[in-house]
Formats: structure tokens, C-alpha cells, sequence
């Protein structure tokens, strides 16, 4: 059943590479442009995973369990989330990095509400991005949307995060 | 972009330094988590150049801009959540939209939508938390960003 499904999916990626192939043998215009899309789209990828997926090796090596525990996990309080909001901020790229740094942080022990504030929060408050906006919409705008974003992404990862415990979530092992 | 490689590099510096075994034990784990997740990078990457194609910007900014403000809410927040783009091409575009007249409280709905829904990454999610979180966190997002929107709405006195 499983090897079935994995075909599949190769059988279709194969499908599409053959497609946009194709398209550029024969100069078929949406074909290319999807190719376009698709190259301009893994290059910015490949600039940014190799570098994010080093350092989330050396946090694996180097952080303790221990002390992610004690400044994120279960007794880490307020403090937790003003800790994970500014890991946020430094975050680069988008939510794609964001969920594998997310679940190396869940696996040292870091608590499940604190996890899920740092996923909405690297999506929201990254900060060369929030001044990059600013600079095209304005300080203010910017602003409103961290101060409404903020709380109720605290809020509703708390809520999450409950409801998950209350239902004994287990978190995918090793993805 | 720069500053990543610069804090990368110098991370491995110290490490190298620290501990020569150890950093190689990290540089292991990188590969091995990064080639496990490859595939849904792929698929991610697939979905993101076939929506691209069928929603270019030219028909955001078409739809956000010809409407009232209540279906420019919902419908910016839907292309907001069915794309991904990054920051450099989103706001330069809606700072051209802002000009053209669009209101920022339908930019909000857009932009928020962009950052905090992601259904074209939903198979990477899906790998880490699995589908039940992946389906909740991305319904949540989507209505704080409308909360934000129409915050932004109430600020900017577009909402009444």
C-alpha cells in the first residue's frame, strides 16, 4: 500500500518534468512559464535551506536539552514567549523554515504553545521583513498588524496546544 | 539574505573550534534531515510553480483592485492563502497597489494571508505535525488575518 502511493508520486513528478521538458522542446508558453517559475522558485530555496539546516544541526549538537527545557518548556512561563517571539524575528525565509527549526525545538523539549507561537510568529514578525514592509506600507501599518497579530498568536497556540494535550497529540516522529 | 550566511558561517567557525567531532556529528544531521524532507520540498515547489501560473500578480492586482472592500477582503485573503511568495515581490507589489488606489485594509487581508496560511507548503507541515495540527493551525491563521485586516481597516477608517 505504502510503496504504492510512493509510486505514484514519482510517477507524477516524473509527469511533470517530462511535461515542462517537453514545453521547452516545443515552445509550449504556459509549460515554460511554470519551468520558469519552478527554477526561480528552488534557487531561492537553495540559498536559504543549506544554511538553515546547518545551524539547526549545530542547535541539535550543541544546545542542551536541559536548558531548552527550562526557558521554553512547561515552567518557562511568559518568559518562554518573549524568547521564541524574538527567535522569531530573527528567523529568515518563510514558514517552510520555520516548521523544521519548530520541531528540532519541540524534540529538545521545548513546550507544544511555545512551538506553535514561534511558527506563527516567524511568519509574522521576522524583522527584515516587517522593516521591508514598512518601507512600502508604512511604520503604522506595520505596526497595527504586529500589535493585533502578537497576542492572538499567543493566544491561539495556547488554545492549540491544550487541546492537543487534552488528546494525548503525539507529534510526528523524525518526520 | 546576507546576514544568514554571515551567522551561519561564523556558527561553524566556533564549532570547528569548540569541538572538531562534534561539528561534524551536526553537519550529519543537517544532510540527513534536509534529504528527508527533499520530497516535500518538491512537491511544494511543483504546486508553487503551477499556482504561480494560474494566479499570476496581474490577476491579484486585476481582482483586488476592482472590487468593494468586503469581497476585496475575502478574496485577497484567498490568494493570500493559495500562493507564496516571498516578501521582496509581495510588498513591492502591493506598495504599486497602495498607489493604484487599493485600500490597505484588502492588503492587510492579503499580506497576512501570504505569511500565515500556507496551503502550498501544507505537504511540509504535514511531514513535521501531521495533518489534523496542519488543517487547524492554517484555519486559525486565516482568521487572525482577518481580525488583522479589518483592524487595519478600523485604524485606517476604511472600515466604516
Amino acid at each position: 500500500m505504502k510503496i504504492k502511493k510512493k509510486h505514484i508520486n514519482v510517477l507524477a513528478v516524473l509527469i511533470y518534468f517530462v511535461f515542462i521538458l517537453g514545453s521547452f522542446a516545443i515552445g509550449f508558453k504556459p509549460g515554460k512559464q511554470i519551468g520558469h517559475n519552478f527554477m526561480s522558485f528552488s534557487l531561492e530555496m537553495l540559498k536559504l535551506l543549506p544554511c538553515a539546516f546547518i545551524l539547526i544541526g549545530l542547535f541539535e549538537v550543541w544546545v542542551k536539552k536541559e536548558s531548552v527545557e527550562k526557558h521554553l518548556g512547561k515552567n518557562s512561563g511568559v518568559k518562554g514567549y518573549i524568547w521564541i517571539i524574538l527567535l522569531a524575528g530573527t528567523t529568515v525565509g518563510g514558514l517552510y523554515v520555520a516548521f523544521p527549526v519548530a520541531y528540532s525545538l519541540f524534540k529538545k523539549g521545548a513546550k507544544l504553545s511555545v512551538v506553535f507561537t514561534y511558527i506563527g510568529a516567524s511568519a509574522i514578525c521576522r524583522i527584515p521583513m516587517t522593516i521591508f514592509e514598512s518601507s512600502f506600507m508604512g511604520v503604522k501599518f506595520s505596526l497595527i498588524r504586529l500589535i493585533v497579530s502578537i497576542p492572538l498568536v499567543i493566544l491561539s497556540s495556547i488554545w492549540l496546544a491544550n487541546y492537543l494535550e487534552n488528546r494525548n497529540y503525539k507529534i510526528m516522529a523524525g518526520n | 539574505m546576507n546576514y544568514l550566511y554571515i551567522t551561519t558561517g561564523l556558527a561553524l567557525l566556533i564549532s570547528v573550534i569548540a569541538d572538531r567531532n562534534k561539528t561534524l556529528t551536526a553537519i550529519k544531521i543537517s544532510c540527513k534531515k534536509l534529504v528527508k524532507i527533499l520530497p516535500a520540498f518538491l512537491t511544494m515547489l511543483i504546486l508553487v510553480s503551477i499556482v504561480l501560473f494560474l494566479i499570476p500578480d496581474k490577476v491579484i492586482s486585476n481582482y483586488l483592485g476592482n472590487n468593494n472592500k468586503f469581497t476585496g477582503i475575502i478574496l485577497a485573503s484567498l490568494f493570500g492563502s493559495v500562493t507564496l511568495m516571498p516578501g521582496f515581490i509581495a510588498f513591492p507589489l502591493c506598495g504599486i497597489l497602495l498607489k493604484k488606489g487599493v485600500g490597505y485594509m484588502v492588503l492587510s487581508a492579503f499580506t497576512t494571508t501570504l505569511m500565515m496560511v500556507g496551503i502550498l507548503s501544507y505537504p511540509i507541515e504535514k511531514k513535521y505535525f501531521g495533518i489534523k495540527v496542519t488543517i487547524i493551525r492554517n484555519l486559525i491563521s486565516f482568521f487572525i488575518a482577518l481580525i488583522v485586516a479589518l483592524s487595519i481597516g478600523l485604524f485606517y477608517g476604511e472600515l466604516l
